[in-house]
């Protein structure tokens, strides 16, 4: 549906480089990646709201390059949602069919549907300065959606509300996007909601595009040391591969696959790595003896560091497994993980 | 406060209501301040005209010499009144070549209206432009794309959008301009003594008959420029209200 070829645009504060990108009809895509790394540019871009320097976009068989935004087709919606001010709820709904063809009955049965949907009949002849965030989010969509655009790009459009309203709305689009043929292209901050949503990722860093694929699987198996430091991948290490063994200072890992490469990276999410007392003598070939040196509570479960041997492994525990272990900082402590929990690139 | 308050209290309260009452009576005083009127909005007008879109470019772009081109915009307010006056009669003078072109297409500029308004442009047109750039300045760009992404070209995107969000910065654009270009005095006596002015006017009463007769025309212009004042207040308070 969208197709992106070689793609740069070089502006004040923010440059893309050979952007190549492939989604497909309605798919829902989301985009990831760090402040500044050139999310919105690239949805603005496809919008056609900013020039591009060399490349190609194509909606559907046609080249949108140079074709100006309002033919597009494409909707876009900020984080700041961007209502018209001096219109009312009703009139910035209704705004994009000024400029659209669709047959009266039509658009009043579409109208009719978002406002019972996003429930938004007890504020239909209000002001956006009158709105609370979850009002003016659910508007945003509805004007977004009023005019059946193919594509819906939407600039994080959850971050700045309630984590209560979130969950609903993120609820919401997911049945929005079920209910229709519209391709949705979505930049979000959040993982959770990045894996609920997404059929397919990509991740941005610095105007490029670093990695696409499944979000689970980026999730699992990044690329990059950058991906895999953006995904949470604490555990990292440089290793050297000899058949299925890893070595990194001084530890010998068992790998379930052999890497193809002499050298590389080992990742494992720290979710993956089990504390015990004592030696675990299950399937886990990979164990090892070390001390806790530091434990952070991140409010839900706690973080914390094992140093085995002359390296930190990072683990993530409950408050209940802390009790249980009788995890202190100098505590001895047995870390393993399984072969198949190991990603090497 | 007094010492702007005080010798304006007195000024208006000097002249008797049945003098305020001769004096507009007074066909001259009334063709003057009606001229001033009139020149002034003409003014205005043009400012409008032809201010509305550079303001615009100024507030949505950003260029090499943009800053230069602010300073020049800037440039009549900081000039001395009787130096405008002298600067623009050299290019418009006989001894210039574009002086001689609108001479022979027949626009008179020395002691015409037409001269008046040219004056009153040069330095009513910078109140104008600044004002409308920082209304512009506050519509964020994002509207004008979602609206573009909904459908609208540009021209509907001016006139659906940015417009009914920025005629109020206009509007105490305009009131600004005018208010500048009625109280011009020292650029318009050089380009045109007559046809007069109002402050042409009270300039000259002063200096033939005295204080006393200068007051009641002061006086009418006074409370014209007052309005336009309170217009502008009111306006801008209005704004202030809206956004609390």
């Amino acid at each position: 549906m969208i197709r992106i070829q070689d793609l740069n645009i070089h502006l004040k504060d923010f440059s893309l480089f050979n952007i190549n990108l492939d989604i497909g009809r309605n798919e829902f895509f989301i985009l990831m990646g760090p402040t500044g790394a050139g999310k919105t540019v690239l949805l603005e871009a496809i919008a056609g709201l900013i020039p591009i320097k060399s490349g190609n976009i194509y909606i559907g068989e046609k080249n949108v390059t140079k074709l100006a935004p309002e033919k597009r087709g494409v909707s876009i919606v900020y984080q700041d949602y961007s209502l018209f001010p001096h219109l009312t709820v009703r009139e910035n709904m209704r705004y994009g069919l000024h400029f659209h063809k669709i047959d009266k009955k039509l658009s009043d049965q579409t109208f009719d549907r978002l406002v019972e949907n996003l429930n938004l009949s007890y504020i239909l002849n209000r002001l956006p300065l009158n709105l609370s965030g979850g009002e003016l989010q659910r508007v945003t969509m509805a004007r977004a959606l009023m005019v059946n655009p193919d594509i819906l790009l939407l600039d994080e459009p959850l971050s700045a509300l309630d984590p209560a309203f979130r969950e609903e709305i993120r609820a919401g689009l997911k049945k929005l996007h079920r209910d229709s043929d519209v391709t949705f292209l979505m930049v979000t901050h959040d993982f959770a909601e990045a894996l609920s949503l997404s059929d397919r990722a990509a991740i941005m860093n610095n105007g490029k595009i670093i990695q696409t694929g499944s979000m689970e699987g980026i999730f699992k198996r990044p690329d990059s040391t950058f991906v895999a430091d953006f995904v949470g991948m604490k555990n990292l290490f440089i290793a050297q591969f000899r058949e299925t063994k890893a070595y990194t200072g001084t530890l010998e890992i068992t790998l379930s696959t052999m890497p193809s490469n002499g050298k590389g990276y080992i990742a494992i999410r720290p979710e993956d790595i089990v504390l015990s007392r004592e030696k675990l003598t299950s399937s886990m070939r990979n164990s090892f003896a070390g001390h806790i040196i530091e434990i952070t509570d991140c409010g839900l479960y706690y973080e914390t560091g094992i140093m085995v041997e002359n390296i930190i492994f990072k683990s993530l525990v409950t408050k209940s497994a802390l009790i249980d272990l009788q995890l202190v900082e100098g505590a001895r402590i047995f870390v393993s993980f399984k072969e198949t929990a190991i990603h090497t690139f | 406060m007094a010492f702007i308050l005080l010798p304006l209290i007195e000024m208006m309260t000097a002249p008797s209501f049945a003098m305020l009452k001769e004096t507009i009576k007074d066909k001259d005083v009334v063709r003057s301040i009606w001229l001033s009127i009139y020149t002034a909005g003409s003014a205005a007008l043009i400012s409008f005209i032809f201010g509305t879109p550079l303001a615009y470019v100024l507030a949505r772009n950003d260029f090499k010499g943009k800053k230069l081109i602010e300073s020049i915009i800037d440039l009549p307010v900081v000039i001395p009144h009787p130096v405008v006056g002298i600067a623009i009669l050299s290019v418009a003078g006989k001894n210039h070549w574009i002086g001689e072109l609108i001479n022979q297409i027949g626009i008179r500029i020395m002691g015409s209206v037409t001269g008046i308004i040219v004056v009153l442009t040069f330095v009513g047109m910078p109140f104008y432009i600044n004002s409308v750039k920082s209304g512009f300045e506050s519509i964020p760009p994002r509207l004008e794309k979602v609206s573009r992404s909904l459908g609208a070209s540009m021209f509907s995107t001016f006139f659906r959008i940015t417009f009914p969000l920025a005629w109020k910065s206009m509007l105490v654009g305009i009131v600004m301009c005018s208010a500048r270009a009625i109280s011009e005095f020292g650029a318009v006596v050089i380009i045109a003594y007559h046809p007069m002015i109002a402050p042409v006017m009270i300039y000259e009463r002063f200096e033939a008959y005295g204080l006393k007769y200068s007051q009641p025309v002061a006086v009418w212009l006074v409370f014209i420029c007052l309005t336009l004042f309170l217009i502008l207040r009111m306006l801008t308070l209005h704004d202030r209200e809206k956004a609390a």
